[in-house]
């Protein structure tokens, strides 16, 4: 499909009727397929501003929809219905509930920055498309998605200790999504490299999970970062006009 | 262009105290070998990363800005970091610190109550793996110092998406003759084409491998790091050349996940740059730990002579 033919008319509201005359004039058959008319009601005016008040996010309203950014995206190679343009668009547009059609695929963003080094107008297209992911699960749309639960438990690690163990990053992420570790592909990656017997390296690994990396003198730092962070969700939670704290 | 970069303050990462072990090895054993020095950073810490950009930009302008005032203070002009990551973030910190004040304003306030000394932009610069060998040494000088050539090895440069791109954070790029290229990178080429090796033209040097995703959307980093493996071997590549610990062990990853889920088996071989420099001037392949690679390149580095 090409980038900028996306349709809003969605394939439901297409209607051919068999046996149908209007006026004496026959437009029964494909011939004559009818598009639902439709009345939008529900447009969020302040979608726009939400979104520009979230990390990211501040630069949309300088699109001009050329969709440099959809024609130079990773993603969209691999699913057509991944179009940044198209959800610049309707965010602009206010067009809440359309946007919400593609909750589930917004959060797979793989921040490659394509778009953003294609964009002519510096939209920061990638910086959207996380802010759209985040304006989505603050706004109850969707549950947090597994990038989230990533980046969450990522950053807690750099929070609290300056540092991060890799092995504890990937342990903890597939505890949270609820997978086994003993997913076939993995235990095959692992044993290919025990095979070999690197000793020290193993040791390393090892030793980490129980001494976790840390950086020296970071209690003040972490208490520093932990009051900003704070602040953050709290004006963004204001910006989207949600309670002061988050339902879960 | 040689001759700059002799000491330098080092910025492993967290991923090369990790996962990217080898690459740490191989960067430094690369580094005595040519007489560079090496000067870790003083307690430093996590760069930030993509995940912590992604809950508050803010938060990554800091972390790495911490490190460069440590390095400032360490009395270094110069901070060279392997990992992309690490080197697009330390240099994100710059472009913001300079550009936006909000940014400024949280820096000053989070190095004020952690009770450091705050980062001003422009006080140190911050360099890559590549631009390091290459500025100090240079193509001539390393072409010398060759004692194991990788003549006959066939090569396809990786170098991601995190090195190039946003071009904005790297203004020293696409800036005339000796720069390096955002759109078609070649710091890399040069150096492996100067320790013999044979680059072959690879359409995917700066594609992305799904890092971001490599272990939240399995199915997408999958997809994508088995486009560049067979890519790679259909340019009659024997090993992709990496310059980045996420992307190195993505496509590990990905490479053993691809023929376990989707039965696609590729057999293009993965190693850093600097294990290649490293044999190249007559470096056991231990020395520069390519036994802590998760794949396993012996057979085809014994084939060709290399160790």
């Amino acid at each position: 499909m090409p980038i900028h033919e996306k349709s809003l008319i969605r394939p439901e509201n297409l209607v051919e009727h068999e046996n149908l005359v209007i006026d004496g004039v026959d437009v029964s058959g494909h011939w004559s397929t009818f598009i639902e008319s439709r009345a939008l009601s529900d447009y969020n005016e302040n979608m726009q501003d939400e979104i520009e008040a979230l990390a990211g996010g501040e630069h949309i309203s300088r699109c001009w929809q050329c969709g440099s950014c959809t024609n130079a995206c990773t993603v969209n190679a691999i699913n057509p219905d991944f179009n940044p343009r198209f959800w610049i668009y309707l965010i602009r547009l206010g067009m809440e509930e359309e946007l919400v059609r593609d909750k589930d695929i917004i959060w797979q963003c793989v921040s490659c920055n394509k778009c953003t080094y294609a964009c002519p107008r510096d939209v920061n297209p990638e910086g959207v498309m996380k802010a759209t992911a985040h304006w989505l699960e603050l706004k109850g749309h969707t549950k947090k998605k597994p990038s989230m639960v990533f980046d969450e438990a990522f950053s807690q690690q750099v929070f609290d200790t300056g540092k991060i163990e890799d092995g504890l990053v990937l342990r903890q992420f597939m505890k949270r999504t609820g997978q086994p570790l003993t997913q076939p592909w993995l235990v095959a990656l692992v044993m290919g490299l025990v095979r070999r017997f690197p000793v020290f390296y193993l040791m390393r690994l090892g030793l980490a999970t129980v001494f976790r990396p840390r950086t020296k003198g970071w209690i003040k730092a972490r208490a520093a970062i932990h009051e900003y962070v704070e602040e953050v969700e709290t004006a963004n939670r204001k910006a989207l006009g949600l309670d002061a704290k988050g339902a879960e | 262009m040689a001759g700059k970069y002799k000491k330098v303050a080092y910025y492993p990462g967290c991923a090369l105290e990790g996962t990217g072990h080898a690459y740490n090895r191989s960067t430094k054993a690369v580094g005595k070998k040519l007489g560079l020095d090496l000067v870790e950073i003083k307690d430093w810490n996590c760069c930030g990363a993509m995940e912590v950009k992604n809950i508050d930009p803010k938060i990554q302008t800091y972390l790495s800005a911490r490190n460069l005032s440590i390095a400032e203070k360490m009395g270094f002009e110069t901070v060279m970091a392997p990992c992309n990551g690490c080197y697009h973030n330390l240099k994100k910190a710059e472009y913001d610190l300079a550009k936006d004040e909000g940014s400024r304003d949280v820096n000053s306030r989070l190095s004020e109550k952690a009770g450091h000394k705050t980062y001003e932009p422009g006080k140190v610069e911050t360099i890559h793996a590549l631009d390091w060998i290459k500025h100090s040494i240079g193509e001539e000088g390393l072409a010398e110092r060759v004692t194991n050539s990788l003549k006959g090895l066939k090569v396809a440069n990786y170098y991601g998406c995190m090195y190039t791109r946003p071009r904005h954070i790297f203004p020293e790029k696409d800036n005339g003759e000796g720069s390096e290229s955002t759109s078609k990178p070649h710091f890399m080429d040069d150096l492996l084409a100067a320790a013999g090796a044979e680059n072959v033209d690879y359409p995917l040097k700066t594609a992305c491998c799904g890092g971001a995703h490599a272990l939240s959307d399995c199915d997408t980093s999958t997809k994508l790091v088995l486009n560049l493996l067979t890519t790679a071997e259909a340019c009659g590549a024997d090993v992709i050349a990496t310059e980045c610990p996420t992307c190195h062990t993505g496509l590990e990853m990905h490479q053993v996940r691809a023929e376990k889920v989707l039965g696609r088996k590729t057999s293009v071989k993965i190693l850093y740059f600097t294990q290649l420099l490293g044999m190249a001037m007559g470096l056991s392949p231990r020395t520069v730990g390519v036994h802590e690679n998760f794949s396993d390149a012996m057979p085809l580095i014994k084939e060709k002579g290399l160790g």
